[in-house]
């Protein structure tokens, strides 16, 4: 009984989750252009996506932004965090107190901040401002997920490493590399994810001609949204299903594997 | 060693130029008028009937956001945290997978779902019962952002139940406690580090939120967000709005102060 009630309490919560984006993908093969009615299933919106040049630019910005903005935030958070370790616990406060700004700051105020930021430099508005904007919120992200590999990583090893002749170089990249490498992971993945969801701050930094998926939605919302949109989104959805379950797939494999060759 | 210290350099760099400086603009043009002179007008500009009656809005549909939030995660996290389940990173994903579908179609789904006509009434008459007639209302601002904000309330107490030895909880009810009071006195103290990193995170983007109140309120609905946004895009008044923000701030500052206290161990408390 009582596994009853838990069972069903994650089911409610998982529905409230889901419903919408269930709606999301109904909505994507419905032939009515207004959301409120069904009009018969189509799959003509996947068809006009792709002749949609507005969209297929809004996709394409918002992806390269994505990646560049997590990749630069990869680099930069876990030089921080390699530097942070040699570092004294006060300086190593200063620096997850300035970290954590962005994360507990309302995006609106990151937003606004950033724009007045642009403006008083006289930099003009387009992508390298949502870019600059991006890895500036991406950073902490990367930080956050690195920072608690590095503590349980041993400075031993590295100094083997050292003792034996590697180089710094040699050290970090084999010893000390793989093991923070699942936190990197996690890092970019969070970055990306963040990234690819913002609106606000892109909102504010983005300036006329230029849009990401986000914005363009959103200058839609009067007019009604175009349902290229959500055969868009749907396709994206479905995408990151199957990489994760692929990923996941071959992660337990090659865990597996690993663990064989041990026992051998 | 400390060579090592100067991998440090872009962050700092980088921290200044993006995060320190952009925040300090915001105070130069909260505290000054279109002259440059100082003035305190835009910071009690808070005052008037209008900003204030958005912020009080504001105020409230945020506590009582986080408030269901709360409730509805508290319960959940404990189920999840009990589940033995050895793949922490699959609860995550679960709750990070919405977000790959973008934030404003999900909230902009919640009106299909709400409309008059829509699929929920639908069911809902099919059932013989009432009709919800809440969207374009404050209850379904309150509905949007518990539905976008709850992840960041769930993982954060997760993290917190997880950790928990079970030893301490099994030794609470040897020694006689019950099950009330196993909660009040071992589990729900023990959790408290969760508890208000989780209350930060939803309380602070609902109560600056003016996505939410936009897509979900029709255009009756004014949060302290929305003023604060129009001055930015319509109004063209940055001094105002930034004005407006530094009040904003000090709310963001108070829950700030109150996670430093409770949650010491901050660093990699997001996963």
């Amino acid at each position: 009984m009582k596994t009853f009630f838990k069972r069903f309490y994650i089911a409610i919560i998982f529905i409230f989750l889901y419903a919408p984006i269930a709606t999301l993908i109904i909505l994507s093969f419905n032939k009515s252009k207004t959301r409120s009615k069904w009009g018969g299933f189509t799959l003509n919106w996947y068809i006009s996506l792709f002749e949609d040049e507005t969209i297929l630019q809004a996709l394409w910005n918002t992806l390269l932004i994505a990646v560049l903005s997590s990749l630069i935030a990869v680099v930069i958070g876990t030089a921080a965090c390699i530097a942070m370790q040699s570092m004294s616990k006060k300086m190593r406060t200063v620096f997850m107190g300035i970290t954590n700004i962005p994360m507990l700051n309302a995006d609106i105020v990151t937003g606004i901040s950033l724009m007045l930021l642009y403006i008083s430099f006289g930099i003009r508005f387009g992508f390298s401002t949502i870019l600059l904007s991006h890895i500036t919120f991406n950073i902490p992200y990367v930080i956050l997920s690195v920072m608690p590999r590095m503590k349980q990583l041993n400075p031993h090893t590295y100094e083997a490493a050292l003792d034996l002749g590697a180089s710094h170089i040699q050290a970090f990249f084999k010893v000390v590399f793989p093991e923070i490498l699942p936190g990197i992971m996690t890092g970019f993945l969070m970055a990306f994810t963040m990234s690819l969801d913002d609106f606000i701050i892109t909102h504010f930094t983005k300036g006329a001609g230029i849009d990401t998926l986000s914005t363009k939605i959103y200058s839609e919302v009067r007019k009604g949204i175009k349902p290229e949109m959500y055969a868009l989104s749907t396709i994206i959805f479905i995408t990151v299903i199957v990489l994760l379950f692929v990923i996941n797939v071959s992660g337990k494999k090659s865990s597996q594997n690993t663990k064989n060759k041990a026992q051998r | 060693m400390n060579k090592k210290k100067l991998l440090a350099t872009p962050y700092l760099f980088w921290s200044v130029m993006f995060i320190i400086i952009p925040l300090c603009m915001i105070f130069y043009y909260g505290f000054t008028d279109k002259t440059g002179a100082f003035t305190l007008e835009n910071i009690t500009a808070i005052a008037s009937a209008e900003h204030f009656k958005a912020l009080w809005l504001s105020i409230l549909l945020s506590l009582i956001s986080t408030v269901i939030c709360l409730l509805l995660a508290y319960p959940l996290a404990m189920i999840l945290a009990n589940m033995n389940v050895n793949q922490n990173s699959f609860i995550v994903v679960i709750f990070i997978l919405p977000m790959w579908m973008n934030f404003l179609l999900r909230t902009l789904a919640w009106q299909t779902l709400l409309e008059k006509t829509g699929v929920i009434n639908n069911i809902l008459s099919f059932l013989h019962l009432p009709t919800l007639n809440i969207i374009n209302t404050p209850y379904a601002i309150v509905l949007g952002m518990v539905y976008n904000f709850l992840p960041f309330m769930v993982l954060p107490l997760y993290n917190a139940l997880v950790k928990i030895d079970k030893n301490v909880i099994n030794a609470a009810k040897d020694l006689g406690a019950n099950p009330v009071q196993t909660f009040t006195k071992i589990t729900f103290p023990l959790s408290l580090p969760g508890v208000i990193s989780g209350i930060t995170m939803v309380f602070v983007p609902a109560l600056t939120t003016f996505v939410i109140s936009t897509l979900l309120g029709g255009s009756k609905v004014l949060l302290i967000g929305n003023v604060i946004e129009q001055e930015f895009t319509q109004t063209g008044n940055w001094y105002l709005g930034s004005g407006l923000s530094i009040v904003l701030m000090i709310f963001i500052i108070i829950s700030m102060i109150l996670s430093a206290i409770f949650d010491k161990d901050r660093e990699g408390a997001l996963l």
